[in-house]
């Protein structure tokens, strides 16, 4: 055999051989693809309904995944164990995908197509190409808001926190020298040169004032006992994402939860996603609470308003009246006004539908949809955003 | 305990551990030996060890799951890679320790050796493999700088390709007959036999042979028989399938000897540095890094594993290590066989009982032992290993017809052994083939014990009736 060569480890060429940079990004590229193409699906998991945003969810993948001619799940494979084995013995919970070529050594089936993600990066791929309502509102309604502040020159009077040290010190040294004072010597008190008022150097601060958009999110629901579990289920994954969305959009947002039956509360947004009511329904108690909060916090002129209502629409029929006309208030002064009605496929429900009666609402901002199974969810979502930003297009 | 090293050591070391090899027998194509980082390391497994190679997203995604896999600990030698060409490359990982450094260097002259002399590797032109890999790359990278190609279509053509790679022809020893060869088969047989009482038998009738039809004879390497016969492939599409399926054919000998590969380059490890009279630390390191490697991996197979105590075995059986006989039997099983003949021929009931085989089934959500070795059904078992290893893994699909119905339909067969094809796959795969071959594709396939054709055309994804 000839001699073996040897090739020492070279330094500088890890600087550049990052070879797989641009085939990793390209994966990871076509990773966000595919949860954006699956989002719909992706988010009418209950499992991510309600959770925290840092909370890590998985997601299966399936463009990233190689499609190749594989057996399927009837083919038999062979293993090795420690001891014996006895037949009709579990030896582990079989995944969800057929066999994969490559030969033995690989687990059977484990492919790489799950990936974890956080719930914030999760709604970021949601909402980014969504191209939709921004931060650009009608200029009254941008309020000045104080951001931050910001140092700016120095001044000779001011608090003891913002004095700078350095600067006092310099500037009593320049007097020093220009007064022709004999140099310090520590020793005796004959040579010391005290500070005075003039020196002392202060910080300056200014406020910066910036134009900032604010919103606020009026979630209303319906919790009486007609909601049942998947109503309120399908309810609560559209005001998830609503939730979600407005905080990717928005520097400040407030989100109201109201929670309604025959009488109406405001809640925690826990509560809001978690807890269940029951009892009568009357919508325009909702409605009311909604107004009343507004009145009090949340000036029209200041704030950007959203309300959106989810129902199954079997209101007490003597409300009617009344919730059209508080709806009608609510569409004055909100920029949009939105009525999802639940009515979920084979579900029991009493024919009464406030669709029908809403009907007879004019505003231009007032949108009303049907969500029939979670599948619904995002497009009807994705319409009533949509239909914001025609309105806001056709406006400027 | 980890000892530090330079290469002026491991030149020394390497001096004795191709001096024991030689002893032994080995014969090797030179080696040569790159000492890299993590980093590059699994650089270079994500892309087959190959130093140049063309880019695409899979091999990102093959280095994401190395990278996982490592991170969470994973069986064999932790990063040992050496590719098949001549001179022969392998790579040793700079934060090894020596003992591992040796170990992996004693491994490589096993695979380096099995490389060499094993007959599956004959076509492989090891010459001129790394020069072949640099010029697949360029020019790849030449169409998707290409303004009128770029990226995207690229990508496509190289998923496409991708998902049939490995439907090509296993018995690369057979050699495949030319178009004109398959004519004269054809007309041969289409020719009646030679009849020595033709003077009392009714004179045979000839059937003319239909040699308009496309393939004569079903064909196996799908992507070579597109590029070659679909017309509307611009040629840098030909060029890439072409691409793809050479480097399937490549590796396929690497598919089909794994276990003896592996085992191959374990036992002469073992052997190697068992013959160098190590200090006691490192022997002692040596040993728990071996049986690190050619542990049983419970539920499924290690290819380390199995193929390292198959040629103990055989080895004890012509007389136990020392003996030439024994030399001489395994170097002459090295070079003529491959997994499965290699399985079949050396895999006993007592070895099987010895890493308790058994078979397993999927019910419902779980898998559960459908056999285990014994009287009844240790031949059973063995029969499914056999169909669990190398290219046995990969459906057989042919294409037996190019002009079905006079529409240039693609007919596909699927030769079916008893096992159904993933419908999920099957049905993106099929896509992935339509978009190659630019016309509507059927594939006959066998399902749930009934008869089942399936066809892809523009319009989507169907099953026919029959």
């Amino acid at each position: 055999m000839q001699k073996s060569i040897f090739r020492p480890y070279v330094e500088a060429e890890t600087l550049r051989s990052d070879r797989s940079a641009r085939d990793r990004s390209r994966h990871r590229q076509k990773v966000r693809e595919s949860i954006r193409e699956n989002i719909a699906d992706i988010i009418a998991e209950e499992s991510i309904i309600g959770q925290s945003r840092d909370k890590v969810v998985k997601i299966p993948i399936r463009g990233v995944r190689e499609f190749r001619f594989i057996y399927g799940d009837n083919a038999p494979g062979v293993g090795t164990a420690n001891g014996d084995v006895q037949p009709g013995q579990k030896i582990g919970a079989a995944e969800q995908e057929g066999q994969q070529p490559g030969g033995p050594g690989q687990k059977p089936g484990v492919d790489y197509y799950e990936t974890d993600i956080t719930l914030e990066e999760l709604v970021d791929i949601m909402f980014e190409d969504l191209n939709l309502p921004n931060l650009e509102r009608k200029n009254l309604r941008e309020i000045q808001v104080e951001a931050t502040r910001k140092r700016k020159g120095y001044r000779k009077v001011g608090v003891q926190t913002h004095l700078d040290k350095r600067r006092t010190a310099m500037s009593r040294i320049r007097r020093a020298i220009a007064s022709g004072a004999p140099p310090p010597d520590p020793t005796t008190d004959a040579t010391r040169f005290p500070f005075h008022r003039d020196d002392l150097k202060y910080r300056r601060l200014v406020r910066e004032i910036r134009p900032q958009s604010n919103a606020v999110v009026l979630c209303i629901m319906d919790t009486s006992g007609s909601m049942d579990t998947m109503k309120k289920y399908l309810a609560r994954s559209f005001f998830f994402l609503l939730y979600r969305f407005v905080r990717t959009r928005y520097n400040k947002v407030e989100v109201v939860f109201i929670a309604h039956d025959a009488e109406a509360r405001e809640v925690s947004e826990e509560e809001f996603f978690t807890k269940g009511e029951s009892g009568g329904t009357i919508i325009s108690s909702g409605y009311a609470k909604a107004l009343e909060i507004i009145q009090a916090r949340y000036h029209p002129e200041h704030w950007n308003l959203y309300a959106f209502h989810c129902s199954d629409g079997d209101n007490w029929i003597t409300d009617n009246p009344q919730a059209v006309r508080t709806a009608q208030e609510l569409c004055a002064l909100c920029n949009l006004f939105g009525y999802g009605e639940i009515k979920p496929l084979n579900s029991g429900s009493y024919g009464n539908s406030l669709m029908e009666i809403f009907a007879q609402i004019q505003a231009p901002n007032f949108l009303s949809a049907v969500i029939e199974s979670k599948t619904d969810i995002w497009p009807t979502f994705k319409e009533f955003l949509t239909h914001e930003y025609l309105a806001e297009t056709a406006a400027s | 305990m980890a000892r530090t090293w330079t290469t002026a050591d491991l030149e020394q070391w390497d001096e004795r551990i191709r001096t024991k090899a030689e002893e032994f027998g080995l014969a090797c194509f030179t080696q040569e030996f790159e000492v890299c980082d993590q980093e590059q390391m699994l650089g270079y497994m994500a892309y087959h060890g190959m130093p140049a190679q063309y880019p695409h997203w899979s091999f990102g995604k093959a280095y994401e799951k190395l990278k996982t896999l490592y991170t969470y600990g994973v069986s064999g030698l932790p990063y040992e890679m050496v590719i098949n060409a001549n001179p022969s490359l392998a790579y040793l990982m700079r934060d090894n320790s020596l003992c591992l450094q040796l170990l992996t260097i004693s491994h490589v002259y096993g695979h380096n050796d099995f490389f060499r002399n094993n007959y599956m590797f004959r076509d492989t032109r090891p010459e001129s493999t790394i020069g072949q890999f640099k010029l697949h790359a360029d020019r790849i990278r030449g169409y998707l700088e290409d303004p009128s190609i770029g990226p995207t279509k690229v990508e496509e053509t190289l998923d496409a390709a991708h998902a049939l790679s490995l439907q090509c022809r296993r018995h690369t020893a057979i050699r495949k007959l030319s178009a004109d060869e398959q004519r004269e088969r054809a007309l041969d047989a289409a020719r009646p036999a030679k009849d020595p009482y033709a003077r009392i038998h009714k004179p045979q009738e000839y059937r003319e042979p239909d040699l308009s039809r496309v393939p004569l004879e079903p064909e196996e390497d799908l992507l070579a028989f597109i590029a070659a016969h679909n017309p509307y492939l611009a040629e840098w599409q030909r060029d890439l399938l072409r691409i793809v399926h050479g480097q399937s054919q490549y590796f396929l000998p690497q598919i089909e000897t794994k276990i003896m590969n592996e085992g191959w380059a374990c036992y002469w490890h073992h052997k190697i540095m068992s013959s160098l009279e190590l200090p006691d630390d490192l022997h002692i390191e040596f040993l728990v890094n071996h049986n690190q490697v050619v542990r049983p991996h419970v539920g499924n197979l290690n290819p380390y594993h199995v193929g390292f105590i198959l040629w103990h075995d055989l080895a004890k059986r012509h007389g136990g290590d020392a003996g030439s006989t024994a030399a001489a039997a395994l170097f002459e099983v090295r070079e003529s066989e491959r997994d499965v003949s290699f399985l079949r021929r050396f895999l006993t009931r007592e070895l099987m009982e010895e890493m308790h085989m058994f078979e397993y089934q999927r019910q419902e959500d779980a898998l559960v032992v459908s056999r285990v070795v014994d009287e009844d059904d240790w031949e059973a078992v063995k029969q499914t290993l056999l169909k669990n290893i190398g290219m046995n893994t990969v459906p057989v699909i042919r294409v037996i017809d190019a002009d079905f119905g006079h529409n240039r339909t693609l007919r596909l067969e699927h030769e079916h052994d008893g096992r159904d094809l993933d419908l999920d796959h099957m049905e993106r795969t099929l896509k992935h083939v339509h978009r190659l071959w630019s016309r509507p594709v059927l594939l006959d396939t066998r399902l749930k014990e009934e008869a089942a054709t399936f066809s892809q055309t523009e319009s989507g994804f169907e099953r026919m009736k029959n």
